[in-house]
């Protein structure tokens, strides 16, 4: 699968439920492309921006769309990496800010 | 401009960490990168043990410059630390 085909079968899925890609299509399709290179490296679909340990039960947090996008979408319009984010995130009527890591720092091991 | 060498910790999947290497090198910076997801056994945890000293939730990009630690694609505290006008 590309990063073409991942977006395609994933915006059917996120859309309807108010996730959007990224307007910026390089940034998107470098994020998917991530996504897929750790679908090789782990066998599950683990954050891009985050270090993931390797062990499925302990990433689970960070298997994208993360257990963070939800509240990080409410609060900031996108996801901490940037590759979901509400419709007025991309009509630039939200303020566009870093999202903080959200991710408590015990959930984290590698 | 810079005080002190300059070290990136990275991962090689992320946007944010790709953007920091995209502003350095359009800076024209000397830097050190290493992109921790690649790396395996003893060289992996001695990096992670680095990175979460200098930020215990060890997220990514964390970039160092002399004493100073940034965290995350800051752009305008890079180009602070960095010494570098916006």
């Amino acid at each position: 699968m590309d990063p073409r085909d991942l977006r395609e079968r994933l915006r059917r899925l996120q859309e309807p439920q108010g996730y959007f890609f990224n307007r910026d299509e390089a940034r998107t399709l470098e994020l998917l492309e991530g996504l897929l290179v750790n679908v090789d490296r782990y066998g599950y679909m683990s954050c891009p921006c985050r270090l993931a340990s390797g062990d499925r039960d302990r990433d689970a947090d960070i298997i994208c769309p993360c257990a963070y996008r939800e509240a990080d979408v409410r609060e900031y319009g996108s996801c901490y990496c940037g590759l979901y984010v509400s419709r007025e995130w991309n009509e630039e009527r939200v303020p566009r800010v870093y999202v903080p890591e959200r991710r408590p720092p015990e959930r984290f091991s590698a | 401009m810079t005080s002190g060498p300059v070290k990136l910790y990275a991962l090689s999947t992320c946007g944010h960490c790709r953007a920091a290497k995209r502003l350095l090198d359009a800076l024209a910076v000397a830097y050190d990168v290493t992109d921790v997801d690649l790396l395996e056994g003893e060289e992996r945890a001695s990096a992670v043990a680095e990175v979460r000293r200098l930020n215990p939730r060890c997220s990514f990009p964390t970039l160092v410059v002399g004493e100073e630690v940034v965290v995350g694609y800051r752009e305008d505290e890079i180009r602070r630390v960095l010494g570098v006008a916006p």
